[in-house]
């Protein structure tokens, strides 16, 4: 253990070229130390918030568009679930325990933990490579030809080759650019525009997106989008093979097949 | 490999050092500039404290926003409450001809005001939102006496740190810090939407923080007590709502 968490540093630097990262020594990480610590750092916070959301969700459990919004207002939409105050009217002849204190607790402790670790992680872009070697599609990716191939090969749950246990596809880097520069982004930025602290100072945040109602409901469509993100991405990773993928992001360790191939 | 583990291990633990005595100066910072709310123990203390450092150096001076009159939440809303106790029912019988707020704490001039008095302040008027923690809000006009106009009459003094006021409802009670209490918008509202304010809007007289979420605003206010410190002041997380499980700051 020792030793490979001693030597990632130096060689993840000498690995330069663009070229497909096959690793140049055996003990070059597929994943670096930074990248599996902010990886998981921000599973476990992504957990934490979509958990106390969908409980601060139940206590109010209808959307709506412009500036405010209460049981008096006509809804955008209606979630049919049970909810834990007895002035919504949900059809359900009980009214669930409110659990918004901790849960509120919580989804801030963990945002703040979750935008440290992603501020962290998009800085070390600067250093590492990491944006434009792992993350930014190859010139020839971007043809039609070899993107359509990929979405074939991912409509037909196709096993990906071994050289992708090193590399991400043209579509995996497409998502993931689209999880890291959009949707976290835009789920902090709605989430900040339902403060009423913040907004009092950057009165712009909120009135970007035509007030603090659409705002939550934005912040609610949003989370919808990283859940299915999530759903994917573990589809993904049992199709190519759980074992290894949960190795590498855990222990830094790839297939076998190319540490003897090296 | 020993010797890298070695220089590891040095610069690791130079590091560890670094970072906590970093921690505990900056912890001795934030405390020195009152950017530490008085919730900041347990598990959930770190993002409490980050959250209200980062409001409180953002958002000291900034203003809420305000509305339109034509953008005032019709018809209005008032939110379901637990039933009034008997105090207030007869408070209420007399048309709340002796309903008191009396001020007391770090003050030159403790004072017991009655309605009639804060009425008799040049009344002030803003419009602007109310949001309820759990997402529902409502716009409404309120009209009132801005708290620094009361905290000028009575002369606070200079190491107070926190304004707590306290509803006729014995549970329920809160605090703000100078910043929000001297801040142009918090207001000792006994108006709304140009009438008396509605029992069932906190009549006759509510705290308004528009900075902060709807809990915040507590209804019916007897009391005002100026204070350094919220120690003394229930379980001294700062208010009734660490207590219940939410917390003292709700700029967010």
């Amino acid at each position: 253990m020792a030793r490979l968490e001693s030597v990632p540093v130096a060689l993840g630097e000498s690995v330069a070229s663009s070229a497909p990262a096959v690793p140049a020594a055996k003990v070059t990480p597929r994943h670096s130390g930074l990248v599996r610590v902010t990886h998981w750092v921000t599973t476990l916070c992504f957990f934490a918030l979509l958990i106390s959301g969908i409980e601060i969700v139940i206590s109010h459990p209808r959307f709506y568009w412009g500036e405010t919004g209460n049981v008096l207002t006509k809804p955008l939409f209606q979630l049919h679930i049970p909810s834990s105050r007895s002035k919504v009217q949900t059809g359900y002849g009980y009214v669930l325990p409110d659990q918004n204190g901790w849960s509120r607790y919580l989804h801030f402790q963990a945002a703040w933990i979750v935008v440290l670790t992603g501020l962290l992680y998009v800085i070390s872009f600067l250093f590492t490579g990491h944006l434009r070697k792992d993350l930014l599609p190859g010139k020839g990716d971007l043809s039609w030809r070899a993107f359509s191939s990929s979405i074939a090969k991912h409509l037909r749950f196709e096993r990906p080759s071994a050289e992708e246990a090193w590399s991400y596809n043209v579509i995996q880097r497409l998502s993931y650019l689209f999880v890291i520069f959009v949707l976290f982004p835009l789920v902090i930025w709605t989430g900040l525009a339902m403060s009423p602290g913040f907004v009092s100072a950057f009165p712009a945040t909120v009135t970007a997106f035509g007030g603090q109602q659409s705002a939550r409901t934005i912040h609610f469509f949003v989370t919808l989008a990283l859940v299915l993100f999530l759903v994917a991405h573990v589809v993904m990773i049992c199709v190519a093979g759980f074992r290894s993928r949960m190795r590498a992001m855990i222990t830094g360790r790839a297939d076998g097949t190319h540490r003897e191939r090296t | 490999m020993t010797d890298i583990s070695r220089r590891k291990l040095i610069i690791g633990g130079l590091a560890a050092t670094a970072g906590v005595s970093g921690l505990a100066v900056a912890a001795r910072i934030a405390q020195k500039y009152g950017l530490v709310p008085p919730d900041h123990g347990g598990i959930y203390g770190l993002g409490e404290t980050l959250t209200y450092a980062s409001q409180r150096l953002l958002t000291r001076h900034s203003l809420a926003r305000e509305f339109s009159r034509s953008q005032i939440s019709n018809p209005p809303f008032a939110n379901e409450m637990p039933p009034l106790n008997e105090a207030y029912k007869r408070l209420q019988a007399g048309g709340f001809a002796d309903w008191r707020l009396t001020v007391d704490g770090m003050v030159d001039r403790p004072t017991s005001f009655s309605l009639d008095q804060l009425k008799s302040y040049p009344s002030r008027s803003q419009i602007t939102h109310l949001a309820c923690e759990e997402g529902w809000s409502y716009i409404a006009e309120w009209i009132g006496v801005p708290l620094s106009r009361v905290l000028d009459t009575v002369g606070v003094q200079p190491q107070a740190r926190y304004v707590a006021y306290f509803s006729i409802d014995p549970d329920w009670w809160d605090s703000v810090d100078m910043a929000d209490a001297l801040h142009p918008q918090t207001f000792l509202a006994y108006g709304m939407n140009g009438k008396e304010l509605p029992v069932g809007n906190g009549g006759p007289l509510r705290m308004r923080v528009p900075r902060h979420l709807g809990y915040k605003s507590v209804k019916f206010v007897t009391r005002l007590t100026v204070t350094d410190s919220m120690k003394g002041f229930g379980q001294g997380l700062g208010s009734a709502a660490p207590e219940g499980g939410y917390s003292w700051y709700a700029g967010i």
